[in-house]
């Protein structure tokens, strides 16, 4: 056991890249094998992402430098060398969120695809990008997260065009285009950064940067920061979102909602700990309004909508929107630290938890609809409620998560943010709480077009015990952080808030 | 005091960039993405750049004057990674030629 | 192709398959290593494929052998830097302990040994193995493709 939790930074990226190398292998000896690998190693590093996070949030920071001889090894001459991974509570929060998600994905995605040539490939890939998210939280220096970042982005786009349709080849090319120019401007801004402090660390930059900084720093952050705004999919550069949604495979579309979320997790990370000092209110009232604009944008262009796949993916926007909304506030009120910031903070990242639970929930219920129907459009189809009682029960309790009824999970949080931001501009508050209210309305259409009235003649294929247990999954975590949601907050999000707050742990953890 | 190279590399970049906007031809699209990375990459290179030394090599080494060896390892990696990517992105467009029988980015079908 | 084409890629085939393997071996000495190495022995590929037509993908395995090739190769580079656990993740546990590439590296300009590195040749091979694989099967791939269209 100490032994996986002293080693479980790179045990957690390790075992997925392993096993992506191994699976395209194990495949040749029959579809079971293949599967058991998958689901198997991503189990066992949900475990150790598990076990981490418990010692992280008892013990505090963790790091751990590549190739040295002992783990803590990080700064053998004063100053940081090597690769270092480095653990806090808010890193371990998000790696929880995202393997959690990539594990329950993998289950979906047992059934859903039909049994063709390259799935060994395809599920390498899905390991692959299960990998690179770690790396992403994980990594405690900027050319790992910029080798990370395109490991998320070459391995989602070549997910994304599975189907092989030209429309699928459309969604992933466009994809491409806005991950590898975001890719160029990480790696421009963490060559400026190379240029002006020799270093690479984040631990070790922010330290040199909270003693005094220049413009270089200002244009460094910029492009780092707008590099991750083009990967999180947030109002400027969020068109390639909706066809992603619409075309990649239902797994693969929550991955990369799931990956667009720790993007914006790293996001904050150099935000708040590497450029605490730098990034004053201005930065965080250009967060506060992209967000804003994200989630009108996301509402208003979700309502036309009739492919129901595209239309969670502009809803998706809008839900970004609510995380830059919280965190963009409690960048604002960063110094001096007030108490509504905090208040704004948590309950962003708090959102960022419940975003990835209530949108995978509601489009993998959404998919699952479409392979029992054996129909990708899903325009005649109605009243399944009377033949499909557990898909409409999901599908309801992620449509009342996302819209923020109480008890769903989605109302704490969405308090949270509403409250806090009404302090910032009571304005800001009233769009969200309308974006939340237009959600039900578009939400509420498409339950009572799927799922109620006359019922589908059709025939109906049985859903597979796979697709259910990860929704079975989703909808107990979701009702669970509703009804405990005080409970949630103190244990997982407040220590989180405070690693974000409070970057000297961070940087202290290295040197 | 401006270095050349980094007018180069603005040069280049915002080329690049200009491309990837403007054109509507995806293989077009594809080169300007190169030529940001070619601009990138001379940037970190120019980063660990010294007058008069030699590779970080000892083996055979004429001098102990050398150049930074951490931006030659960065563009390195930043230059397999960019073949990788350019080689997914023309292979995507070979399929979408398939598809369509045109490369030109306006004709497309997914829209709004 | 011409026969005077076919000749001389049958001519540099072995001096450009031996400058990769010297490139990939001496990676720890020179500048060079796995993927330059892998790059170089894969030009090869696109060379028969020009000169012999895609009858020349056969020959070489096939797109199963090549991307088995490719697994191989990055699971031995992941293996090799899971048997460094015994202090860390992609520890080396060969340098300096006088076996097989084990000998302490000199400081300084020196004519270079190969006898060092621990770890590094080994993860310069699979390396090598994987970037030449995948490097065949995208040419493999692309030059198969793109002839099937034109008319």
């Amino acid at each position: 056991m100490t032994f996986l939790v002293e080693h479980g930074p790179a045990i957690a990226i390790a075992i997925p890249f392993l096993a992506a190398f191994t699976v395209p292998l194990v495949a040749k000896l029959g579809g079971r094998v293949r599967d058991g690998c998958v689901v198997l190693s991503l189990a066992l590093t949900e475990f150790v992402v598990l076990m981490l996070a418990g010692d992280v949030l008892a013990n505090g920071v963790r790091t751990y430098a590549l190739g040295a001889s002992v783990p803590s090894l990080t700064a053998p001459a004063g100053f940081p060398v090597r690769i270092i991974l480095e653990v806090d509570a808010m890193s371990a929060l998000i790696s929880l969120v995202a393997m959690t998600i990539a594990f329950l994905a993998s289950l979906f995605s047992l059934k859903l695809i039909p049994a063709k040539e390259g799935l060994g490939k395809f599920f390498a890939l899905f390991l692959l990008l299960s990998a690179g998210m770690m790396g992403m939280c994980y990594t405690g220096d900027f050319f790992t997260l910029f080798v990370f970042f395109e490991i998320v982005s070459i391995s989602s786009a070549g997910m994304i065009s599975f189907f092989r349709s030209g429309e699928s080849f459309e969604a992933a090319f466009k994809y491409m285009v806005i991950s590898v120019t975001a890719g160029l401007f990480l790696l421009f801004g963490v060559g400026i950064l190379y240029g002006n402090y020799g270093m690479l660390n984040m631990a070790a930059i922010a330290g040199e940067v909270a003693a005094g900084h220049s413009l270089l720093d200002v244009a460094a952050i910029s492009l780092i920061a707008s590099a991750l705004l083009f990967k999180s999919g947030s109002f400027p550069v969020h068109m390639w979102k909706p066809d992603v949604f619409q075309e990649a495979p239902a797994n693969v579309v929550v991955m990369i909602l799931t990956s667009s979320l720790v993007g914006l997790y790293v996001l904050f990370r150099i935000l708040f700990t590497v450029f605490g000092t730098v990034s004053t209110a201005v930065a965080g009232w250009l967060i506060v309004a992209l967000g804003a604009v994200s989630i009108i944008v996301g509402v208003l262009m979700a309502m036309p909508q009739r492919n129901l796949r595209r239309m969670i993916g502009f809803v998706a926007i809008a839900e970004i929107g609510y995380v830059m909304l919280g965190v963009g506030t409690g960048l604002v009120s960063m110094q001096p630290v007030n108490a509504f910031g905090v208040n704004a903070l948590s309950g962003g990242l708090f959102h960022i938890v419940n975003d990835a639970l209530n949108m995978s929930l509601i489009f993998l219920a959404a998919c699952a609809v479409a392979y029992i129907t054996e129909r990708r459009d899903l325009s005649g189809v109605g009243g399944l409620a009377h033949r499909s009682a557990p898909l409409a029960v999901f599908f309801l309790i992620g449509l009342l998560a996302i819209s923020g009824i109480p008890p769903m999970n989605g109302f704490a949080s969405k308090l949270m943010i509403f409250e806090s931001v009404f302090f910032l501009n009571p304005l800001l508050s009233v769009i969200g709480i309308t974006g939340s209210i237009l959600m039900l309305a578009v939400f509420v259409k498409v339950f009572v077009a799927l799922f109620l009235g006359t019922p589908y003649e059709g025939k109906l294929r049985k859903t597979p015990k796979t697709m259910l247990i990860p929704m079975f999954v989703l909808s107990v975590l979701i009702i669970l952080l509703g009804l405990f949601a005080p409970f949630a907050v103190d244990t997982l999000i407040t220590p989180a808030a405070q690693a974000l707050l409070d970057p000297q742990a961070y940087i202290g953890g290295v040197i | 005091m401006i270095s050349l190279h980094f007018l180069f590399v603005i040069v280049l970049v915002v080329l690049g960039l200009s491309a990837v906007v403007f054109k509507r031809n995806m293989i077009k699209i594809v080169m300007g993405l190169n030529v940001i990375a070619g601009g990138v990459n001379l940037f970190l290179i120019s980063m660990g750049y010294r007058q008069g030394a030699v590779a970080p090599i000892f083996t055979n080494a004429p001098d102990l004057l050398m150049v930074l060896p951490t931006p030659q390892a960065l563009t390195l990696t930043a230059i397999v990674i960019n073949l990788t990517v350019t080689a997914l992105m023309l292979s995507f467009i070979i399929m979408l030629y398939k598809h369509y029988r045109s490369l030109d980015s306006f004709k497309r079908r997914l829209l709004g | 192709m011409s026969i005077i084409v076919k000749t001389m890629v049958c001519l540099i085939a072995v001096p450009v398959t031996v400058f990769g393997l010297y490139v990939v071996s001496h990676g720890h000495l020179t500048p060079g290593g796995g993927f330059p190495g892998g790059t170089v022995i894969a030009t090869l590929v696109a060379l028969m494929l020009v000169a012999f037509g895609k009858g020349a993908g056969g020959k070489l395995g096939g797109r199963g052998f090549l991307s088995s090739l490719e697994s191989i190769g990055l699971f031995l580079f992941a293996f090799v830097a899971f048997l460094g656990m015994g202090s860390t993740f992609f520890g080396n546990f060969l340098a300096n302990t006088g076996g097989i590439f084990g000998d302490p590296v000199a400081f300084g300009s020196n004519p270079g040994n190969v006898n060092t590195g621990g770890v590094i040749p080994f993860m310069n091979l699979a390396v090598g193995l994987e970037v030449f694989a995948a490097l065949s099967l995208i040419i493999l791939i692309m030059f198969t493709h793109s002839k099937e269209d034109t008319p």
